[in-house]
C-alpha cells in the first residue's frame, strides 16, 4: 500500500469537455489529398516525361515559397502554416493544370496568384472563396494565353498514327499540337456545323480514341489528361473521407446528360458526352479542384446543388462559349455562390418545428 | 420474438469513437470499495437547489439517516453513506469546478444502520403513488450524468400523457463500464427497476435499449424480459446514443420537438443505474448512498469498476485503483465526451459520477487552432443535425443573433463535433458560451 504513486493533481489541466479527438489535423487532411493525387502525378510523368516531374516539383516550391514569404511579410508563423501541407498541396494541383511545356516564368507568377491573391488576401486557409489554384490558372490563362496553351504531344501520339490525327495537330510540327477539345471547339465555327459533324465528329468519337483518352495519351494539361489515374485519386480521396463522394459524380454526370440532350437533337453542334467526359479537365476538376472543402458547401444536398450548377456551367462554355474548355470558369463561377448555397440547404435542426405548424400543434 | 434477428436501431448522425477504452475495464466485476475515515457528501450534487443539512456538527449518525432534506420540488434528499459522526458542514472542491458545501462523516467503522423505509414486496399491485413517494424518499437522481431528481420525471404535467419507458443502458460515453457491468451483474435489480418505473408511469413494457458491444449484458437483462414484462432493444454502437433525445429516436422512432422535453413525445427516460437504486429502495428500503464507479484511464495502475459510496474523495478511488504510472495531464469526472476537468483529486465524487478517467499529458494538451476549412465533419456528426463550423464562426464574431437563428439553443454539447474538428476548434466551448450569453439575454427580456 505504502508504494503505490499517487497523483498530486499539479499538472491538472482545465477545459472544456469533449476530452478526446480523433487523431486528423489539418496535415494529415491535406497529405491525404497529397495522396490521392500521386496516381495523376504519375500518370502525367509517364505520358509527357521527366519535365512534367520537374514542372511539378517547381511549382510546389514556387507556392510554398510564396506562401512562406507572405507569412514572413505579415508576421504569421511561417513553419506552422507551410506545415499544414496546403500550399504544398496548391501547387501539385495548380502544376498540374500547366501544359509541360510551359515556360518557367509562368510558375512563380501562378504560385503568386494562387496563394496571395487567391488564399492569403483573404485571411488564409479557410477563408478564400475561391479555390486558389484555379485562380491562378485562370489568371495566367487569361494573362499568358500563348504559354498557357503550348499543347505538347503526349506519349502514345508521337509514336503511333491515329484517326484524325492530322486534322489535330498540325502534322509537319512536332512540338505542339492542338488539345481534342480545342480542335472540336473551333472547327464548328470554322466549317459550319453539317459539316464538323461529318469530318471531325465521327473521329473524336473512335473507340480507339476514346480509350486514349481514358488512359490519358492526349494533349492537354498535366494532370487533366488520365481519366484512369484521376478515378484512382477519387477512390482514394473517398476512402479516407476527404471529399464528399457527392460532388464529382454529379458533376460530371450532369455534363453527361446535358451534353447527351444537346448531342442528340443538335448532332452537329458537338460530340457525344463520352467525348466530353472523357476530354479536358474535368475529371481533374469534378474530383480535386470542386470538392475543395473550403470553397465547396457543407451540407450533403449543398453538395449536389453545387456539382449540377458546375457540370451545366462546364458544359455550356464548351459547346456556346468562347472559351473550348469551361471547367476552371464553372467551378469558380459556383465557388462564389457557395455562401448561398450553404444557406438554403443548411440542416434543419432534430425536431425542429417551422413555425406555423408550432402555432397550429399549439391551439 | 426471435431474439437474435432483432433489428439492430440507431440514430441519424452521431460519431464513432475509435479506441474507446472500454476494454480496460468492461470484463473486471465490480468491487466494493474499503471503508475510509472521511467522506465528504456533497449537498449540491443534484441539478435544482441543493438540499438542506438536517444535521450538526457532533452528531452521531446511522447509516442510511437523512442527513439533507430536499428542499422545494426539483430537488432530492440526501442519506449517510455509512456511520458515524458529521465532522460539520464544510467547503470542499466542487465537481463543477467551484467550491460546494458538504456534509462531512468521519467514519466510525462499523457501516451500521437498519434500512430506514418498509420494504415493499407487492409492488406489482401496489398504489403508484406509493411508490412515487418512495423514489423522493429515497433521493434518486438521475445517475447518467444530469443528477436531475427522478421524481420530477414521473410526474407529467396534466395533459402529457407517457406511453413509453426507455431505460438507458447505452452507455456510449468511451471509457465507462459502469453500467455495462451493473446490467451484467445485477440484471434482476435493473429489470425489476425498469418494472417499477413503468407501474409508476402506468406504462406496459418499458424497454431497455443497451448498444451491442455489450452483448453480455443483453443476454442478461434477456432472461428477465418476461418475468418483469420488459423488453431488451439492441443498439447500435454509436455516440451519443446515450442522450435522451436520441434514444428516443432510436428505439420509437419519434422526434423530441426542438426546445421539448422527452415528455412531449410522450417519452420518460432513466438511466439503468437509476432503475438499480429503484429496485433497492422498494425492495430493500435503502436510499440512495453508493454507486459504480469506472475508474480508469491509461495512467491508472489498475483500472477497474468500483462500489463508492457518495462522498469518496477522488483520491481515494485513485488510490483503490492502486494509484497511477506517470502524473496525469486531465481528471475528468464522468465520461471523455461530456465530463467535467477537474483541478484538484480532493473533488468528492456524487450520485452522478460515472467515472473518475486520468488522462496522460500527452491528451491533455490545448490545442490552438488555425480556422475552419469547412470540411463539414462537424455538420456529418451533429446528432442534432446542426452545423457547429458554422455556429461557431458566428459566435467568434460576436454575432450571437446569428447563432440564435441557426438554432444553437438546440445543442445538447456531447462535443461529437469537437472530436471530429481537424483543426480542434473549441466548438463546444463556443457554443456553451453564447448558450450562457443568449440564456441570460432571454431571461432579461422575459423580466
Amino acid at each position: 500500500m505504502e508504494n503505490i504513486k499517487l497523483p498530486t493533481g499539479k499538472k491538472l489541466v482545465l477545459s472544456s469537455s469533449p476530452h478526446l479527438s480523433t487523431g486528423a489535423n489539418l496535415r494529415t487532411i491535406m497529405g491525404g489529398v497529397l495522396l490521392a493525387l500521386l496516381p495523376a502525378v504519375a500518370a502525367s510523368t509517364w505520358f509527357f516525361g521527366f519535365r512534367a516531374l520537374l514542372v511539378i516539383v517547381y511549382t510546389v516550391f514556387c507556392c510554398v515559397a510564396a506562401e512562406a514569404l507572405w507569412c514572413w511579410a505579415v508576421g504569421k508563423a511561417v513553419w506552422r502554416t507551410v506545415g499544414d501541407l496546403s500550399a504544398a498541396l496548391t501547387g501539385v494541383l495548380l502544376a498540374l493544370c500547366l501544359p509541360v511545356s510551359v515556360p518557367l516564368y509562368v510558375p512563380p507568377i501562378g504560385a503568386i496568384l494562387a496563394i496571395w491573391l487567391g488564399k492569403q488576401v483573404y485571411g488564409g486557409l479557410g477563408n478564400n472563396p475561391f479555390n486558389p489554384a484555379l485562380v491562378a490558372r485562370v489568371g495566367l490563362l487569361i494573362a499568358l494565353p500563348a504559354a498557357m496553351t503550348l499543347w505538347t504531344p503526349s506519349r502514345g501520339m508521337v509514336v503511333s498514327d491515329y484517326p484524325g490525327r492530322t486534322e489535330f495537330f498540325n502534322g509537319a510540327d512536332a512540338v505542339t499540337c492542338a488539345t481534342p477539345l480545342g480542335v472540336v471547339g473551333t472547327t464548328p465555327k470554322v466549317m459550319g456545323k453539317d459539316q464538323a459533324a461529318a469530318n471531325n465528329f465521327h473521329k473524336v468519337e473512335d473507340r480507339e480514341f476514346l480509350k486514349r483518352c481514358f488512359w490519358g495519351d492526349r494533349a492537354g494539361c498535366l494532370g487533366e489528361t488520365s481519366v484512369f489515374a484521376l478515378l484512382l485519386g477519387y477512390v482514394i480521396l473517398v476512402a479516407l473521407n476527404l471529399i464528399n463522394w457527392r460532388v464529382p459524380l454529379f458533376f460530371i454526370g450532369s455534363v453527361a446528360i446535358f451534353t447527351g440532350i444537346v448531342h442528340y437533337f443538335l448532332p452537329g453542334v458537338t460530340p457525344s458526352p463520352l467525348f466530353h467526359i472523357l476530354n479536358g479537365g474535368l475529371f481533374l476538376g469534378a474530383v480535386f479542384m470542386a470538392t475543395d472543402m473550403v470553397t465547396s458547401p457543407i451540407t450533403g444536398a449543398g453538395c449536389v446543388v453545387f456539382a449540377v450548377g458546375c457540370g451545366v456551367m462546364t458544359s455550356v462554355i464548351r459547346i456556346w462559349g468562347n472559351y473550348p474548355e469551361g471547367v476552371s470558369f464553372a467551378i469558380l463561377f459556383m465557388n462564389a455562390l457557395v455562401p448561398l448555397i450553404d444557406r438554403w440547404c443548411g440542416h434543419r435542426p432534430f425536431g425542429y418545428v417551422p413555425k406555423r405548424r408550432k402555432e397550429e400543434s399549439a391551439e | 420474438m426471435n431474439k437474435s434477428s432483432r433489428s439492430v436501431m440507431t440514430f441519424s448522425g452521431g460519431i464513432h469513437p475509435v479506441g474507446d477504452g472500454k476494454d480496460l475495464t468492461n470484463k473486471l466485476a465490480v468491487r466494493t470499495a474499503p471503508l475510509l475515515e472521511r467522506y465528504f457528501v456533497l449537498l449540491a450534487e443534484n441539478s435544482g437547489k441543493p438540499p438542506v443539512p438536517v444535521v450538526k456538527k457532533g452528531d452521531k449518525v446511522s447509516k442510511y439517516q437523512l442527513i439533507a432534506q430536499a428542499d422545494g420540488f426539483v430537488s432530492a434528499n440526501l442519506h449517510a453513506p455509512t456511520s458515524g459522526v458529521v465532522g460539520g458542514i464544510v467547503e470542499v472542491p466542487g465537481p463543477m469546478g467551484i467550491p460546494s458545501q458538504a456534509v462531512e462523516i468521519l467514519a466510525d467503522g462499523e457501516d451500521r444502520g437498519d434500512p430506514p423505509f418498509e420494504p415493499i414486496y407487492n409492488w406489482e399491485n401496489i398504489d403508484p403513488e406509493i411508490l412515487k413517494k418512495r423514489v423522493i424518499e429515497a433521493g434518486l437522481v438521475g445517475m447518467g450524468g444530469a443528477s436531475f431528481p427522478t421524481h420530477v420525471k414521473l410526474a407529467p404535467p396534466p395533459g402529457k400523457k407517457i406511453d413509453t419507458l426507455i431505460l438507458n443502458g447505452a452507455e456510449c460515453e468511451p471509457y465507462l463500464t459502469a453500467d455495462h457491468r451493473l446490467m451484467f451483474e445485477k440484471p434482476e435489480k435493473v429489470a425489476r427497476g425498469a418494472a417499477i418505473f413503468g407501474r409508476i408511469l402506468g406504462v406496459r413494457r418499458p424497454c431497455i435499449g443497451v448498444e451491442i458491444n455489450k452483448g453480455d449484458a443483453i443476454e442478461a437483462l434477456e432472461k428477465f424480459e418476461d418475468r418483469y414484462g420488459i423488453s431488451v432493444v439492441p443498439l447500435q454502437v454509436r455516440y451519443p446514443q446515450g442522450s435522451e433525445k436520441q434514444l428516443i429516436s432510436a428505439i420509437t422512432k419519434r422526434a423530441v420537438r426542438s426546445g421539448g422535453l422527452p415528455m412531449d413525445a410522450g417519452c420518460v427516460v432513466q438511466n439503468v443505474g437509476t432503475a438499480a437504486a429503484l429496485s433497492d429502495a422498494v425492495i430493500k428500503g435503502i436510499p440512495l448512498v453508493e454507486r459504480i464507479v469506472t475508474v480508469t484511464g491509461d495512467v491508472v495502475v489498475s483500472p477497474g469498476n468500483w462500489k463508492l459510496k457518495l462522498g469518496t474523495p477522488a483520491i481515494e478511488a485513485v488510490k483503490f485503483a492502486g494509484g497511477v504510472t506517470e502524473e496525469p495531464g486531465k481528471l475528468i469526472f464522468g465520461g471523455p465526451m461530456m465530463g467535467f476537468a477537474q483541478k484538484s483529486f480532493d473533488v468528492p465524487i456524487a450520485k452522478n459520477t460515472s467515472g473518475i478517467l486520468l488522462l496522460p499529458t500527452r491528451l491533455a494538451v490545448n490545442y490552438e487552432a488555425s480556422g475552419c476549412i469547412r470540411c463539414g465533419r462537424c455538420v456529418q456528426g451533429c446528432p442534432m443535425h446542426l452545423m457547429p463550423c458554422l455556429l461557431s464562426t458566428a459566435i467568434e464574431a460576436d454575432r450571437m443573433d446569428l447563432a440564435y437563428q441557426n438554432h444553437v439553443m438546440d445543442c445538447m454539447e456531447c462535443g461529437s463535433c469537437a472530436y471530429v474538428c481537424p483543426d480542434h476548434r473549441p466548438l463546444v466551448q463556443n457554443i456553451r458560451r453564447a448558450k450562457a450569453e443568449l440564456r441570460k439575454e432571454l431571461a432579461n427580456k422575459g423580466k
